[in-house]
């Protein structure tokens, strides 16, 4: 599969997010999806069913989330480069083999295109409240790799990233778009397959008889095989050791969770990926994600019009939680600021951070719409005051 | 009674050591439980089946039952309960050259998977599902099942199951499974034979097995040992081959109808998926590659 | 071996003789192989294994034919039968030509 060129529809398109996704998903190899209708995800399941048999992947439509991220998971293990999509209610669903996955290290994918909650809510507008449930929806300890993409052409390109940092670390990385991003329609540029860059899997090249599945290499992450390669390993959601057995005690508990903790959040710095925009002279900056971050855009130049000194920190990894740099700028800002269309989820992690350094201010939304740029607007003005 | 040679074996390796992870034998199971007994089935029909070991791979749920994976040196899989047919679905679609076992109970298998289980039936799904059946849930500690029989008693049903039980075979029958059969414990042969023709069915197959459970099942009913509940079985089991499934149902301690009731060909998901696409979508359709080589270099 | 008739080739085909082997830490006692032998080859043992089971032991083992039976029926693993060579006998008119 690795061989062939993948099909790409290199040059310009008119897509939307969540069309865009699925293409990236394409370019990132992925051949499995697993999915289950849900608005306002469907249409990258709709546009994956339409594309796979054309670029030799395989579609099927499960009987509900549990089964689709099941099947992913299967699917990974098979050796295929896997990925599910849903919204919301889906997600809650997932979030028991997601535990699996993060338990088994397995590297795939999870696009949850977000709406307004609780419960059924808002089914076709927007929302940014799976963002805590991304993070620890599952029981247990565990750390995640969370991307959130603000465009279109983010769908495209960083859905690409996310397969790749799954495949490095070994975790299911969840995709969280949100209901604007996947249904907004913008230019899309597909670029030519020489420019994306893919990471292959990390496949163990050792002596077949020394196989263990979890034998770690330096960065915390062991290298991984597949089924039907005669290793004939053995994997489980329980409490394991290095060869995979369950072992039922507080010590290799402890081994097991704090390596599977250790390989994300020592590696937190090679993970995240920041963007910054004018911060250097920033009195107040604003620290935002996905759809918040281009309202977020209008409201700092709304306030630099003003003469407030104003910058943007984008969050395009939210997990994990970019703690070095936001106590950085809380250090030398008077206050972060930080919309969300949520009452307040990933605050708490900026608030935690920056609150002995500098005042935090949430400019909160329940969701249905995105903010006014005058609301985060009026946030900033309070935040210079302080 | 004679005196035990201690001697006796110590050097000599078990017949079927290759395809068991003999450094995590002894298993769970407790004496008289007919898992390990199914568990042997399966391997000597895998052993007899010709298929090399590589190709096959056991997904197994939670539960007794559910441990199984963890004790075949096969590429084996101990996933989350009730989710081992989605997962095995996965696997299978992923890499078509593997024979997918699914080894689950009949709470994993028929309460919280149950609707996994009707769906892999429609599908025909080429998976083969080993369905132990000791009518509860025993690794909790003995709670009633979908298919505790009517009046048993167990932790839950104090009193005795006031629930209907299903029939398994008639229910995975009704939905589309292409081979279905049930056997007891005692019926080695039988079983072992049936599973030799379960790995090598195109389809969604499933083999229904009942199981004693004398730790909790039968002590709650005041049914003996395991030993006993094997007699039992030979006393009330009816061999009918080609049986109406519909008839197949089990009550109480009364007569157990067992054989090969389903065996029918019929296109498996696969095979409808590629031939529908190739029509369909013409020479455009690009079947699935199978999964990635496992020889890209990683690019650290 | 007794027979409850005597075989039409019974001069031709002997049955087979097998060894039974016992891994006796291994055995729970569950008594499978010794009620379901179907040469009765098998007894419970006065002692107990390492687990504190009564695991079978061999009282009859010129019975056992190999049939395997106590193999495929052993929930642990704990038993299996290997063949036993037996001596070529002189046949006399064996299979006849």
């Amino acid at each position: 599969m690795e061989s062939k060129p993948p099909v790409l529809l290199t040059g310009p398109h008119y897509w939307d997010g969540d069309f865009a996704c699925a293409e990236g998903a394409i370019a990132a190899g992925c051949r499995f999806l697993a999915g289950y209708p849900i608005t306002p995800s469907t249409e990258v399941a709709e546009r994956i069913a339409e594309r796979f048999p054309l670029v030799g992947g395989t579609f099927i439509q499960m009987e509900d989330e549990l089964a689709s991220m099941a099947a992913v998971l299967g699917a990974a293990w098979a050796g295929a480069r896997a990925m599910t999509v849903t919204s919301g209610p889906g997600f809650s669903l997932m979030q028991e083999n997601i535990g699996l996955g993060v338990m088994t290290e397995t590297p795939c994918v999870v696009v949850d295109v977000q709406r307004g909650g609780p419960s059924t809510g808002l089914p076709t507008l927007t929302g940014q409240q799976d963002m805590m449930q991304a993070r620890w929806g599952s029981h247990g300890d565990y750390e995640i790799i969370a991307l959130s993409p603000s465009s279109p052409q983010e769908c495209f390109d960083l859905i690409i990233t996310s397969f790749n940092l799954s495949e490095k670390y070994r975790v299911p990385v969840m995709f969280m778009m949100d209901e604007c991003v996947g249904h907004m329609t913008e230019r899309v540029v597909v670029p030519a397959l020489s420019s994306i860059k893919v990471r292959h899997r990390r496949w163990y090249r050792g002596a077949r008889d020394k196989y263990h599945p979890y034998v770690p290499a330096k960065d915390g992450v062991p290298p991984i095989v597949k089924a039907g390669d005669d290793y004939r390993f053995h994997i489980t959601g329980l409490t394991h050791d290095q060869r995979g057995y369950p072992v039922i005690n507080a010590e290799c508990q402890h081994q097991c969770v704090s390596r599977l903790v250790g390989k994300i959040k020592d590696n937190t710095d090679r993970i995240v990926i920041l963007e910054e925009d004018r911060t250097e002279d920033a009195e107040v900056v604003v620290v935002s994600y996905g759809i918040s971050y281009r309202v977020a855009t209008r409201a700092i130049d709304l306030a630099r019009q003003q003469g407030i000194k104003v910058g943007s920190l984008r969050l395009v990894t939210v997990w994990p939680f970019p703690e070095r740099r936001i106590i950085e700028l809380a250090k030398k800002v008077k206050c972060l600021v930080m919309p969300e269309i949520n009452m307040g989820q990933v605050f708490l992690e900026m608030e935690r951070c920056a609150s002995c350094f500098c005042r935090t201010r949430l400019v909160p939304h329940c969701g249905g719409w995105v903010h006014d740029p005058n609301d985060i607007l009026k946030a900033i003005l309070k935040g210079v005051k302080s | 009674m004679k005196r035990l040679d201690v001697t006796l074996g110590q050097d000599l390796r078990h017949p079927l050591e290759e395809y068991l992870r003999m450094d995590r034998i002894p298993h769970v199971w407790c004496p008289g439980c007919g898992i390990g007994t199914t568990l042997n089935a399966f391997l000597t029909a895998v052993k007899k089946s010709g298929i090399p070991r590589k190709d096959i791979a056991v997904v197994s749920g939670i539960g007794c039952s559910g441990r199984a994976a963890g004790y075949v040196k096969l590429d084996s899989f101990h996933t989350t309960h009730g989710r081992a047919i989605p997962f095995a679905t996965g696997l299978k679609l992923a890499n078509p050259k593997l024979t997918v076992v699914v080894f689950a109970g009949d709470g994993d298998l028929l309460a919280i998977g149950g609707n996994h289980l009707i769906h892999a039936a429609r599908r025909n799904m080429d998976i083969n599902i080993i369905c132990i059946n000791n009518f509860n849930y025993a690794m909790t500690g003995g709670q009633f099942s979908p298919t505790t029989p009517e009046k048993a008693r167990l932790t839950t049903a104090p009193y005795g199951s006031y629930e209907h039980p299903f029939n398994v075979p008639f229910l995975v029958d009704s939905c589309g499974a292409t081979y279905v059969a049930r056997w007891t414990a005692l019926h080695v042969r039988r079983l072992t034979n049936s599973i030799l023709e379960a790995l090598h069915h195109p389809g969604f197959s499933f083999i229904e097995v009942i199981s004693s459970c004398p730790t909790v099942y039968a002590r709650r009913n005041r049914l003996g040992t395991g030993l006993d509940l094997l007699k039992f079985y030979r006393d009330n089991s009816v061999i009918k081959n080609g049986a109406n499934t519909r008839e197949c149902d089990i009550r109480f301690q009364e007569q157990l109808i067992v054989g090969k009731f389903v065996d029918q060909e019929k296109p498996t998901y696969h095979d409808t998926m590629t031939e529908y696409l190739s029509q369909s979508v013409g020479k455009r359709y690009v079947p699935y590659q199978g999964p990635m080589q496992g020889k890209e270099e990683d690019g650290n | 071996m007794k027979y409850w008739r005597k075989p039409l080739d019974a001069a031709q085909v002997k049955p087979p003789r097998g060894e039974v082997h016992i891994v006796i830490n291994r055995c729970k006692g569950c008594g499978f192989c010794i009620t379901y032998c179907p040469r009765k080859v098998l007894e419970f043992s006065e002692e107990f294994n390492r687990k504190g089971y009564h695991p079978p032991v061999v009282l009859h083992p010129e019975n056992c034919v190999n049939c395997g039976l106590c193999e495929a029926i052993c929930p642990d693993f704990a038993i299996w039968s290997t063949p036993v060579e037996q001596p070529e006998e002189k046949k006399e008119n064996a299979g006849g030509k």
